[in-house]
Order: structure tokens, then C-alpha cells, then sequence
């Protein structure tokens, strides 16, 4: 076999091989599929391009980003402003941090909504649709991120939250706020690509990163991930979330429900039958047959 | 003239039957009326306010606090003291305890009122409630949430208790042959109606499973499910003492004479119950506080707050439930009662508000607004309570 036939032969044997790789990998949900955005603080100069962006895009709240001195605090996120750059003053300087819906690659507000309301759609965005919200707020209650807002001054509120742009997505577009970055502090991919990425950019300076990819393990992986100049718990994030995905917490409860269903029915007729309850009150009960066979037998 | 056969005659003579129920009967100008009547009316102006400016115009609920007192108090705190229903039904119609019988229409009554009127007051705290229906129809189920196995679970639940109360309501309108096939009925759906206690009485703390983050450590455990489940049991049978209680009191005239010194024997029983239940409730508490070494969070003002709900409102009520038993004393059983409610009503709110969030700067606390819509929610189901024990045969000895 020439050079040429051989590099042919792999070729098609590990296209084969990544093609099989990719039909199991979809059975088994795997990170590859989920797309995110890479957020490198070291980078970010805090121009809030991405909030002007977001605004326009979703018709919200456009900042006045020259004028208004919102970095002078911390702010949150509302149901006005789907994403916010926060400033810190740290020890290496400041630092410049975007915030918004973490889209958890297994999301708990998503897992809490009892009708779906909130959706984790394919490829890791996790959007919410107003037709089937209820407006019961157990959303907020169970985000790690206390990120869904809802519109308290409105007859008609929507939970409001970064959608990761889900529209703009499916149209072969970046989120807004990853276009308008001048700097590439955000990077839109694959989250197995951002990851790398992240990696990457540490093993190559070491000395300017912390060795620690917020997002990469915290709740399970979230779709938007952090790279930091500093340990994470100075730049506003909570570091005490846990590394086990959220909605982990309700599975064991939720499994025991079937048991309790039909266990529990069984074992109270079982009582009732031993407690011979019929014989009491018979009008009242619902006769067994097996206590009309005793019955009978007694009588006889 | 045989009133059976001309109310059950024709649609007429029912329809006139029905509005003479409905017409107040005895005075009007009570303390409770005159209380009730005014914050009823209010509660009313607050909800159409509120339904035209949104939950943020008359609620102090934030974006870091989405759950308050409507929530907190009228769900999550009124189901548990709804529990005494599920309680007693397993004792007399599971275990076939029949000394326990004179109570249990009063109180399947209540948690059927109960569970009607906390479901009503979820339509004024959910934000889009004309979208109630969505998680019983349609392709809307979120089958992985807590809260919908909460959702479905009242909906049965609710219609299990008025199947269980069916035949009063057949007795009432003398209607004999339905009431002997909706008592052969009970048995049946009593068995449901504990199934689905059980489940959801745990399934409100399993609400919080989620929310570790956020609910202070001393108050969330993965056995929460569990400790709501356990807590209910003595909650419902504190109930049923003060509200029997209360009722002997105030419907006096409507029970029969032998009920009135049958119902002190009944209150030893419960107290028995209650006091065993809160002991092994106690045991859970304290099981949980060793085994995760939660030693150095008693030190602030929050396990202060911790030992007062544990020690104040459980331990010690349980011990006056045991000293009330064992030296026959109606008194100190009756103020175990309410200290066992208290201590009920604290862990819930302190679970659901008060511990939530508990690092924030800002904490929230309820307007006026939210109380009056409670009180309005608690009178609104006393007037219709009423309204049942004055017309229907609920006290009565002859069941």
C-alpha cells in the first residue's frame, strides 16, 4: 500500500469511526452537541457593547453606556436587561465581568417548571414560552443563579432571561452580544471547543489565569463558561453551588413517587384487612370479598 | 308532609330548598362578622387592584424573593394543618378505631375547605393564572417537576375529600340511596386520599430540594420530604384538638350532649398521638443537626432562631403533650396544641421566607396588602365552614 491509499484508508475508517462516535454520543447527550459562550474576564474592558446589543436585539432597555456610570455598583440583572458587565476591583486590577443566564447543561429552572414553560431547547439554550407559563415563579426559586426575572408591575408578566439568542441561532447567526464584543472576550462554540479553548489558554499562561474553568463542573456545566485573572469568589460568583446538577436533587423524590403510588395503597388495604375493619362499621366500608367468605364461614 | 319526597319531587321545590340554605341564618352582628366582614371586602379591593398593576403593586416580593406569604403561609403552611383529614381517616377507616368516628366529618370538612381554599389562593399569587390549566391539559406536562405532582395531586385530592364528605351532603338533601352508595365509596377513596398526602405533604419540602443555595443550612436537608411528611401527621392532629376545641365552643348547641364528654376522651388520644409523632419528628431533627455537624452554625442569631423553632415549639410541646396524657390534664394539652401549631407555622415560613435567602441584605417582609388577602383567604373559608356545620348534619352522633 503507497502513502497515498494508506492516508485514504484511515480517513475513511476514522470518518466511519467519528460518524458511529457521533450516533452513540447523541443516545448519550453528549457535550459536544451543547453549543455556549466562552467569557475570558481577562479580556473584557467593560465597553457594555453586549448590553447596547441586547437591548437592541430584544427591544429592551438600551444603556446609555457612556453616561450613565452603571459600573459604579454591582447590578443584577431585571426583567429589563437580560445581560449586565459588572466591575471589581481586585488585586490585579479591575476586572470586567458579564453576567446573565448561565444556560446549565442540565438546567433546574427548566426541571422545576411543571409545564414546560421553561424548555432546555436542542443544543443547550434554555428559552421560556409564555403560552404554557402559569406565572407560579418556582423557576426562580430553583435557579442556582437566581437568573429568571419576572415582571411584578404588569397584569400580564413574562419571566424574563437570556435566551442565548435562541432565534439568531437557528438562523445561523452568533448571540448579539458575542457580535458586538470588540475584544473576543466572548467566543460563541461548542462547549467542548470552548473548553479546550479555556484549557488551552491556561496551560499557556499559566501565571495570568487562575486554574479554574467557572461553569466547566459547577451545577453539573453550564453552557457559558468563565476564565479569570483572580479566584472566582472575588469576582461575584458563588463558588458553594456544588458540582452536582440540580435537578439531581428532586430525582430520588420524584423516582420514590411511583413506589409510593401503588406501595402504599397495597399496604394500607393489607392493615385494613388485618385490622378487620368491615366488622365495625360494615355500612360505612367497602366490603372486602375475602370478609364475606369469612363471614360466611363464621355463620355456618 | 314526607319532605323527602317533595324536595327530591321536583326541580322547583330543590332550587327553593337550596336558596333557603343559602339564607344567612342567626345574628348578624357578631365579633366574627364584624371582624371578618370588613377585611373580606378588602382583601376583595387588593385583588382587583392587584390583577390590573401586577403582583408588584400590592406584594413586597422581589426578584430575590419570588415566594412570600401567600405562598409561604397560605400553601405551603396551610396544607400541613390541613393534614389532620388524611390522619383520621386512617385511623378510623384503615385501622377501624371507631372512637374517633364523631370527628371525622368535621374534620374531612376542613381539609376539603382547606385544600378548595388554599388552591384558590395559588390563582392570586401565580402570575398568568389563566394558565392554571396548563399542567392538567394538553401537552404541557412538566413530569419532572415537584410542582406538578403538587398540581395534580390537589386536584385528586380535593375531589377524594369530597367524596368522602359526599354523604353528608346526600344526607342533607335526604337523598338516602345515594348516601348509602357514596358510603360504600369511602374506604376507597380514603385509601387515595392518604396515598396522595403522603406524597404531597412531602412533596411541599421537596419544593425546596432545589433551592439548597438559598434556604439557610439548619433549615435544608435531602430529607426535607421526609420531615414536612412526619411533621404533618402532628400538625393535623394539633388541629383537630383547637378546632374541636373551638367548635365545641361556638357550635355547642349543634353537638349532641354524649359528643361533648366523648370529645375529651378523643383529645387524650390525639394528645397521645401527637406527642409520640413529634417526638420521632424531634429525633429526625436532632438526627439530621449531628450527622451533618451543623454545631458551628448554632452560634448566631439564626441558630438562636434554629433552638427556639426545635427546642421551643417542638421538644417542649412534646413533653406537655406526654405530661398532659400521662396526668390527664385538658389544659396543658391544649396549650401543647397551639405551641405545636406555632412551631408548624414557624418551620414552614421559615423554610419557605423567613430562612430563604437569609444572607441578603435586604430581607423581605410582607405589605398589609398580603396580610389582609390571608386573613381574608382564612375568614372567607370559616364563613363557608359555617355555613356547612349550620346546614348539614357534620357534628352529628348518628353516623
Amino acid at each position: 500500500m503507497d502513502r497515498r491509499g494508506f492516508l485514504k484508508t484511515s480517513l475513511v475508517v476514522g470518518g466511519t469511526a467519528l460518524t458511529c462516535n457521533k450516533a452513540r454520543a447523541q443516545e448519550q447527550h453528549d457535550p459536544e452537541e451543547f453549543v455556549g459562550i466562552l467569557v475570558d474576564t481577562t479580556r473584557c474592558i467593560g465597553c457594555r457593547a453586549c448590553e447596547v446589543a441586547c437591548g437592541e436585539t430584544w427591544d429592551m432597555h438600551v444603556p446609555d453606556v457612556l453616561n450613565d456610570g452603571a459600573l459604579e455598583a454591582h447590578r443584577n440583572t431585571s426583567e429589563n436587561q437580560f445581560t449586565v458587565v459588572n466591575k471589581f476591583e481586585t488585586e490585579k486590577g479591575d476586572v470586567f465581568v458579564k453576567k446573565q443566564c448561565m444556560h446549565c447543561y442540565q438546567a433546574a429552572c427548566a426541571t422545576a417548571c411543571p409545564t414546560e414553560a421553561m424548555k432546555q431547547m436542542k443544543g443547550g439554550p434554555v428559552v421560556w414560552r409564555g403560552n404554557k407559563c402559569i406565572g407560579c415563579r418556582f423557576c426562580m426559586v430553583s435557579c442556582p443563579f437566581d437568573m429568571p426575572k419576572f415582571e411584578y408591575n404588569d397584569w400580564n408578566p413574562k419571566l424574563q432571561k437570556c435566551t442565548m439568542c435562541f432565534e439568531r441561532l437557528e438562523e445561523g447567526q452568533k448571540p448579539a452580544c458575542v457580535s458586538a464584543c470588540p475584544t473576543d472576550a466572548l467566543m460563541f462554540g461548542s462547549r467542548l471547543k470552548n473548553l479546550e479553548i479555556a484549557r488551552h489558554r491556561i496551560y499557556s499562561y499559566p501565571d495570568k489565569y487562575v486554574h479554574h474553568i467557572y461553569g466547566e463542573h459547577e451545577v453539573g456545566g453550564t453552557g457559558y463558561i468563565y476564565l479569570s485573572a483572580v479566584p472566582f469568589d472575588q469576582i461575584g460568583f458563588r463558588t458553594d453551588l456544588g458540582k452536582r446538577p440540580y435537578p439531581e436533587y428532586t430525582k430520588e423524590f420524584l423516582y420514590a413517587v411511583p413506589m409510593i403510588l401503588f406501595g402504599v395503597p397495597a399496604f394500607l388495604l393489607g392493615i385494613n384487612a388485618l385490622a378487620d375493619a368491615g366488622r365495625s362499621d360494615p355500612e360505612s366500608e367497602f366490603t372486602l370479598e375475602f370478609d364475606v367468605d369469612k363471614e360466611g364461614a363464621r355463620n355456618e | 308532609m314526607n319532605k323527602d319526597v317533595a324536595i327530591t319531587d321536583s326541580f322547583g321545590n330543590f332550587f327553593s330548598f337550596l336558596i333557603q340554605e343559602l339564607k344567612p341564618r342567626g345574628p348578624w352582628l357578631t365579633p366574627f362578622n364584624i371582624i371578618s366582614i370588613p377585611v373580606i371586602l378588602t382583601g376583595v379591593g387588593i385583588l382587583v387592584y392587584r390583577f390590573i398593576h401586577g403582583l408588584g403593586s400590592v406584594t413586597n416580593l422581589s426578584q430575590e424573593t419570588p415566594w412570600g406569604l401567600w405562598m409561604g403561609f397560605d400553601v405551603v403552611t396551610g396544607v400541613a394543618l390541613a393534614g389532620g383529614a388524611y390522619v383520621i381517616t386512617f385511623v378510623v377507616y384503615v385501622m377501624g378505631v371507631d372512637k374517633y368516628h364523631g370527628i371525622v366529618r368535621a374534620t374531612v370538612l376542613n381539609g376539603l375547605l382547606a385544600y378548595s381554599f388554599y388552591g384558590a389562593a395559588l390563582l392570586f399569587d401565580i402570575g398568568r393564572p389563566w394558565n392554571a390549566p396548563n399542567p392538567y391539559i394538553g401537552n404541557s406536562f412538566g413530569f419532572s417537576s415537584v410542582l406538578f405532582l403538587i398540581c395534580w395531586h390537589f386536584l385528586l385530592y380535593m375531589i377524594a375529600e369530597f367524596v368522602e364528605f359526599s354523604p353528608v351532603i346526600a344526607e342533607w338533601l335526604h337523598l338516602e340511596k345515594a348516601k348509602r352508595f357514596l358510603k360504600k365509596l369511602t374506604l376507597g377513596t380514603v385509601i387515595l386520599g392518604i396515598t396522595l398526602s403522603i406524597l404531597h405533604q412531602s412533596g411541599l419540602g421537596a419544593l425546596f430540594l432545589m433551592a439548597k443555595p438559598k434556604v439557610h443550612p439548619l433549615w435544608w436537608s435531602e430529607f426535607i420530604p421526609i420531615l414536612f411528611f412526619v411533621s404533618s401527621i402532628y400538625a393535623g392532629l394539633a388541629m383537630i384538638i383547637v378546632e374541636g376545641t373551638v367548635s365545641h365552643r361556638v357550635f355547642s348547641r349543634l353537638i349532641p350532649e354524649k359528643h361533648h364528654d366523648h370529645f375529651d376522651d378523643i383529645v387524650f388520644g390525639l394528645a397521645k398521638g401527637a406527642a409520640i409523632t413529634m417526638f420521632v419528628y424531634y429525633f429526625f431533627k436532632a438526627l439530621l443537626f449531628i450527622h451533618d455537624g451543623q454545631w458551628d452554625l448554632i452560634v448566631d442569631g439564626w441558630g438562636l432562631w434554629y433552638l427556639v423553632e426545635v427546642i421551643g415549639f417542638v421538644l417542649i410541646p412534646a413533653l406537655m403533650f406526654a405530661f398532659g396524657f400521662k396526668h390527664r390534664s385538658l389544659r396543658i394539652i391544649k396549650i401543647a396544641a397551639v405551641m405545636a401549631l406555632i412551631g408548624i407555622v414557624l418551620n414552614r415560613m421559615n423554610v419557605s421566607v423567613i430562612c430563604y435567602n437569609w444572607y441578603a441584605d435586604v430581607h423581605y417582609i410582607p405589605t398589609w396588602q398580603e396580610f389582609v388577602v390571608t386573613f381574608m383567604v382564612i375568614f372567607s373559608e370559616l364563613w363557608v365552614f359555617r355555613w356547612f356545620v349550620t346546614r348539614m348534619p357534620v357534628f352529628s352522633a348518628d353516623h
